[in-house]
C-alpha cells in the first residue's frame, strides 16, 4: 500500500471513497471515446454516413470488416507493418544485447569513450535527421521497403543504454565459473547472460515493436507508394477524405483493426510496458 | 579509466584471487560486440546529423539533382519568413499549453491511483492504456468527438437544445482541442513516472507525519510533493522535448489551420520539405529545431547535475 495514502485515510476516510469515485468517473469517460468508434464499426456504413448520433452498433453488422478485408488496402498494409516491425525489433534486439554486454562487462581499451559518444545519441531527435535520411535511401533507391522503414529507428541508442544498466546488474559470479573453464566470451554472453537478459529484452522488444507500429513521421517520407504504406500512415491517408471516398464505417473499422495488434500486447504485457516507462525515462 | 585498470590487473592477476574476467586478454573482442551497433549508429545517427547541416547549407531540392552552396542563406531568410516565425510560436503556445496541463492531470491522477491494490492497478491501466494507439488511431478518434456535425460533443449539443462547435475548425477552439487530444494519447507517461516515483517514498515519513496528526494538505506539501521533485523535473522536461516535436495532431486533424494557427514546426518542415521540395530549406529549420531540443536537454542535465550535488 502506498504511504501516502495510508497516512491520510487515517484521518478521512470518506474523502478517499469521494478521490475514488471521481476517479472511476474520469476513467469511465477516458474510454468512451474508443469505445464509441468500436460500436459505430458495427454499424451499416449507409446509415453512418447520414448520421453518427446515438451509441449502439443498431443495427448490428460487420459487413464493414467484410469490406476492408476483401477489397481495401488495409490487408496489406496491415502485413507491411508487420513486417517493419517485426525487422525492427530483431535488429534492434540483436545490436542492442551484442552492444550492452560489451559495455557492461568487457573491459576494452576506449570503452567509456564511446559508450559517452554513444549516449549523446539520445539527445538527437528523429526531425533533425529525417531529411538527410531521406536522400541516403533515395540515392540507395531503397524507399518503399521494409529495410528503409526498420533501419533508421536500430541506430537509436536507447536500446544499448538499456541493456548496459541490465547487464551491469548481474553479478560478476555468474560469469566466472564459464570463466574458469575458458569458454569463449560469445558463448558466456549466448549461453548464460542472454537467457538472463529475457525480461530485459522483452520489454525493450516491446517499446521496439509498439514504435515501429506507430511510427508516422519516418514511413510518411519513406513509403509514398500507397502499397508499402504502413497500417499507421495508410490510416491517416484515407481519414482526411473518409466522407467522400471509403465510407465512415471503413475507416471506423480500419482504426480498430490498425489498433488491435498494439491493443492486445498492451492486455498481455501491461505490466512490463508500464514499468519499462520509468526503466527508459530515468536516466 | 579502462586501459589503467586492465594493465594494472593483469601483472598481478597470476598470483592473486583477482576475479577471472580481469584476466582474460581477449578485451579486443568487446570491439566486434559493439561493432554491428556502432555501424549502424555512425551511418544512420551521427552521420546523418552532419549531413543535414550540410544540406541547409544548400538550395537542395528533394527531386532531381539541382543543388547550390549559398552559405548560410538559408538561415538568413529564416530570419525574414514570417511562417516560420509564426509556426514557432504555435509550437511554443502549444507546448506552454500541453505541458503543465498534462504534468498536472498526470500528477493528480497518480495521487488518485498509486496504491498497489487491483483496483488501482485497472484505473492505472485505463488512463495509460489510451498511449499505446498510433497518432493516425488518436486523431481520428477525436474528430470523430469534435467534429461539428457528427462529432459526439455536437449531439450531445443538439440534445441540450445549444448550437454545435466545429471545434477544429473554429480559431479559438482548434489549438486546445489538439491539447485536449494530446493530453488523451500521451498522459500516461508521465503518469507511470509519478506513480514510480510516489511508491518509491519510504513509508516511515508518512508514519511520521500520522504520528504528528498532519493535515491530508500538510503531508502532500511537506512530504509527497518534495520528495517526487526529482521527477516532476524530469516529466517537465520530457514533456517540453516531447511536445516541441508535435506534427501529427495537426497535419491530421487542422491541416494546420484555421488561418496556419495550428501549424507546428516540425510540420512545416514536412511542409517545405516534401510538399514544396526545398529540402535545404526544409533542413535549416530542422536545425534549429534542434538546437532548440539541445537547449533544453543542457538545462536538464545541468538541473541534474545541480541536484546530486
Amino acid at each position: 500500500m502506498n504511504g501516502f495514502n495510508r497516512a491520510i485515510r487515517v484521518q478521512n476516510p470518506w474523502i478517499d471513497r469521494l478521490i475514488l469515485g471521481a476517479t472511476i468517473l474520469l476513467a469511465i469517460l477516458w474510454v468512451i471515446p474508443a469505445l464509441w468508434i468500436v460500436s459505430l464499426s458495427f454499424r451499416p456504413n449507409f446509415l453512418l454516413m447520414r448520421s453518427t448520433a446515438g451509441v449502439l452498433p443498431i443495427p448490428f453488422t460487420t459487413e464493414n470488416y467484410e469490406l476492408i478485408l476483401r477489397l481495401s488496402r488495409v490487408p496489406g498494409w496491415f502485413f507491411n507493418s508487420a513486417m517493419t516491425a517485426l525487422l525492427m525489433t530483431t535488429m534492434v534486439l540483436v545490436v542492442s544485447s551484442l552492444a550492452g554486454y560489451a559495455f557492461a562487462r568487457i573491459n576494452f581499451p576506449g570503452r567509456r569513450i564511446l559508450f559517452i559518444f554513444v549516449l549523446t545519441g539520445l539527445m538527437v531527435p528523429e526531425q533533425a535527421v529525417f531529411i538527410p535520411l531521406h536522400t541516403m535511401f533515395a540515392d540507395l533507391g531503397l524507399h518503399n521497403t521494409y529495410v528503409a522503414l526498420a533501419t533508421p529507428r536500430v541506430a537509436v541508442p536507447i536500446g544499448v543504454f538499456l541493456m548496459t544498466q541490465f547487464f551491469r546488474a548481474v553479478p560478476r559470479e555468474i560469469e566466472e565459473a564459464a570463466e574458469l573453464d575458458n569458454a569463449s566470451r560469445f558463448t558466456i554472453f549466448w549461453k548464460i547472460m542472454l537467457p538472463l537478459a529475457i525480461p530485459a529484452l522483452t520489454t525493450l522488444g516491446l517499446f521496439t515493436f509498439l514504435h515501429a507500429w506507430n511510427d508516422f513521421l519516418w514511413p510518411l517520407v519513406s513509403a509514398t507508394d500507397d502499397d508499402s504504406y504502413t497500417v499507421t500512415v495508410g490510416l491517416a491517408s484515407i481519414q482526411s477524405n473518409y466522407a467522400q471516398t471509403e465510407g465512415l464505417g471503413m475507416v471506423m473499422a480500419s482504426a480498430v483493426l490498425a489498433s488491435l495488434p498494439v491493443f492486445i500486447l498492451y492486455l498481455i504485457f501491461q505490466r512490463y510496458i508500464v514499468s519499462g516507462v520509468s526503466m527508459g525515462s530515468s536516466r | 579509466m579502462t586501459t589503467q585498470e586492465l594493465s594494472g590487473a593483469l601483472p598481478e592477476a597470476t598470483t592473486s584471487g583477482r576475479p577471472a574476467w580481469f584476466r582474460r586478454s581477449d578485451a579486443w573482442q568487446g570491439y566486434l560486440f559493439i561493432a554491428p551497433f556502432l555501424l549502424v549508429y555512425c551511418v544512420f545517427l551521427v552521420y546523418p546529423l552532419f549531413k543535414g547541416f550540410w544540406i541547409s547549407l544548400h538550395d537542395w531540392e528533394l527531386v532531381g539533382t539541382y543543388r547550390e552552396f549559398i552559405g548560410f542563406l538559408n538561415y538568413e531568410d529564416l530570419w525574414y519568413d514570417s511562417l516560420f516565425w509564426k509556426s514557432l510560436w504555435n509550437t511554443i503556445r502549444f507546448v506552454a499549453l500541453t505541458v503543465p496541463s498534462m504534468t498536472l492531470l498526470a500528477m493528480l491522477l497518480a495521487l488518485a491511483v498509486s496504491k498497489r491494490t487491483r483496483t488501482h492497478a485497472v484505473l492505472r491501466a485505463v488512463f495509460f492504456g489510451s498511449s499505446v494507439f498510433s497518432v493516425s488511431v488518436v486523431t481520428f478518434i477525436w474528430q470523430m468527438m469534435l467534429n461539428g456535425e457528427r462529432g459526439m460533443l455536437a449531439h450531445i449539443f443538439e440534445a441540450l437544445g445549444l448550437v454545435p462547435i466545429d471545434y477544429l475548425r473554429d480559431s479559438f477552439w482548434a489549438m486546445p482541442s489538439l491539447v485536449v487530444t494530446t493530453l488523451w494519447w500521451g498522459v500516461g507517461l508521465p503518469l507511470a513516472l509519478f506513480v514510480a516515483a510516489l511508491q518509491q517514498i519510504p513509508e516511515e515519513l508518512y508514519e511520521a507525519a500520522e504520528l504528528d496528526h498532519a493535515s491530508r494538505w500538510t503531508v502532500l506539501w511537506r512530504i509527497t510533493l518534495p520528495s517526487i521533485r526529482r521527477t516532476i523535473v524530469l516529466v517537465l522536461v520530457l514533456q517540453i522535448v516531447a511536445h516541441f516535436q508535435i506534427f501529427g495532431q495537426p497535419l491530421l486533424m487542422t491541416r494546420g489551420g484555421p488561418a496556419d494557427s495550428t501549424r507546428s514546426l516540425v510540420q512545416l518542415i514536412y511542409d517545405t520539405g516534401f510538399r514544396d521540395w526545398q529540402i535545404g530549406y526544409a533542413a535549416s529549420m530542422a536545425m534549429v529545431l534542434f538546437a532548440i531540443m539541445l537547449v533544453v536537454s543542457m538545462i536538464q542535465l545541468f538541473l541534474g547535475r545541480e541536484e546530486r550535488s
